[in-house]
């Protein structure tokens, strides 16, 4: 019985039309392609993109230079010197992320006791030059001026579950 | 056959030229007319591919030249047509150069003996069948003379794989015809068409079934295409025989293929389905006619399109589903399957038109 069914299935080509009628059904399957400059994959509050570093409202920077950061970034992507600033605070003299060796891990943002480094939604940028990839500490804080509505509005829509 | 012309002067200047002058612009009339027809056919079934082929793979193919990306065929020609033709160093430059010619030149000829509509070939001649036989065989020349002139190990190995494959289908395709042969009774492809006369189950394709579906693998094997496209399988040999063609050459290959594949779905269309004939006449009451519906019932070219674009549809089909055959698969299925099913019903053919059973009269 069974090389019966065996010879009529190779006869009749059952596993061809099988297959064909599985590129057929989808054929007509609604597309799910997302046509990226047009359109964007929805991002979570959580994104991990290019880092910024952040100020308070009245100006002053958060970052405190105790380079827990530095201690935890597995790829040890970032660099901090730090001395005594202007206002006798301890403070960052230099504070750079190289972008070619990040790995957008998170694990600065997390190690962070004043929320100074974040990581914000941007992910469309690029280098030119030799040496743009190094984020020093006016282009981090400039970037954190410029996003500061965002950042702050994802933090807050985050922490109800940290 | 003259043009109306509402211009009486036009009229007259046709009437002057002599009788022979006439004819000849009217067969170079007709003769471009197809071919423009089938490389706007080719520029558009290519689009039409990665399109259908995309979709089947649940992705939207090309979208970005013109609304839907339907110039996208444009762009490629200007691409190709821009491109430099390199001719390697050591190449045999004439035989290169004229070996994408003699692929291209038969699939076009062969169209001069399909019948368009009832009563039209652009050569109605008897041998016709014959015809198509002798220049479809012809193409397989255009294939070995670019892998042997390229004088390019892979180009080389395609040709040979190619040229093989051709010749072991061309022989089922001439069996599978056969058979069209002795249930139409004539050689001529318009009488063929004729004695389907008829609707969806006048055509040969139902007694003739199995030679039908060898017919259209066959086809499918002797243009190269997927799963049967071990010729240029990119995997071991690059591009196989037109691995050394580039810009316009290359075009002319890309071409040749695509009218080929077009080619093949006209005559299977032709030979099996009735060319020209309606798929429903005899069974949509004659009411209809005076309006548009008519066409439904009425035969004509509308209908060989359209049996041709299904059949395309097919090609793009199979090679969206199908995974490559392996080269000895190939080999095997084309001698030791296809030849021996078509001998067998060819036979079977001829003792039911000996003992008068069955749709034709032989």
């Amino acid at each position: 019985m069974n090389a019966i069914s065996n010879a009529l299935k190779t006869l009749s080509l059952w596993e061809l039309l099988k297959g064909l009628r599985l590129t057929l059904v989808n054929l007509f399957v609604k597309k799910v392609t997302i046509q990226y400059p047009e359109e964007k994959t929805p991002q979570s509050p959580r994104f991990r993109g290019l880092h910024a570093l952040r100020r308070y409202p009245n100006g002053e920077e958060r970052c405190i230079a105790c380079k827990l950061c530095q201690a935890v970034c597995p790829a040890a992507a970032i660099t901090i010197e730090s001395d005594v600033g202007p206002d006798g605070t301890r403070r960052t003299t230099r504070y750079d992320i190289d972008l070619f060796k990040c790995i957008y891990c998170g694990f600065c943002e997390e190690a962070c006791p004043v929320d100074a480094i974040v990581e914000t939604r941007i992910f469309e940028y690029h280098m030119e030059n030799r040496g743009e990839n190094i984020m020093t500490k006016d282009k981090l804080l400039a970037v954190g001026e410029k996003y500061e509505a965002s950042i702050a509005a994802d933090r807050a829509s985050d922490a109800p579950y940290r | 056959m003259k043009p109306v012309g509402s211009l009486p002067f036009l009229e007259d200047l046709w009437l002057a030229l002599p009788e022979l002058a006439r004819t000849l612009l009217v067969m170079v009339g007709q003769i471009l007319a197809v071919t423009v027809v089938i490389i706007l056919c080719v520029a558009f079934l290519t689009y039409l591919e990665r399109k259908i082929i995309g979709y089947m793979q649940n992705r939207i193919g090309p979208n970005r030249v013109g609304p839907g990306g339907w110039l996208q065929p444009f762009a490629d020609v200007i691409k190709l047509l821009l491109k430099e033709v390199v001719v390697p160093s050591s190449a045999n430059r004439f035989l290169f150069i004229i070996a994408p010619l003699l692929s291209i030149v038969p699939a076009l000829a062969t169209w001069a003996v399909i019948p368009l509509f009832p009563g039209f070939a652009i050569a109605e001649i008897d041998a016709g069948l014959l015809y198509v036989l002798a220049l479809t065989s012809l193409g397989v020349y255009g294939v070995i003379l670019a892998g042997w002139a390229s004088n390019s190990k892979y180009a080389l190995l395609g040709a040979m794989r190619s040229a093989a494959q051709i010749v072991a289908y061309e022989i089922a395709m001439g069996f599978a015809l056969v058979g069209v042969l002795m249930a139409g009774g004539s050689l001529n492809l318009g009488k063929l068409v004729e004695a389907q006369s008829g609707g969806l189950f006048s055509w040969f394709w139902l007694p003739l079934f199995p030679l039908f579906i060898i017919y259209f693998v066959s086809g499918v094997a002797e243009t190269n295409r997927a799963p049967f496209d071990v010729a240029e399988g990119e995997s071991e040999i690059v591009a196989g025989f037109h691995v050394e063609y580039s810009g316009v050459a290359f075009a002319v290959f890309f071409l040749a293929e695509y009218a080929n594949m077009i080619l093949i779905a006209a005559l299977t269309a032709v030979m099996f389905w009735g060319g020209w004939e309606s798929l429903f006449a005899g069974w949509l009451f004659s009411g209809l006619d005076g309006t548009p519906l008519e066409l439904l019932r009425a035969p004509g070219i509308h209908w060989l399109a359209f049996k041709i674009a299904f059949f395309l549809f097919c090609f793009l089909w199979f090679r969206a589903t199908f995974p490559r055959y392996r080269y000895d698969q190939i080999m095997r299925l084309g001698w030791k399957v296809f030849i021996p099913v078509t001998i067998v019903w060819i036979v079977v053919e001829g003792a039911m038109a000996a003992l008068r059973i069955g749709p034709w009269s032989a």
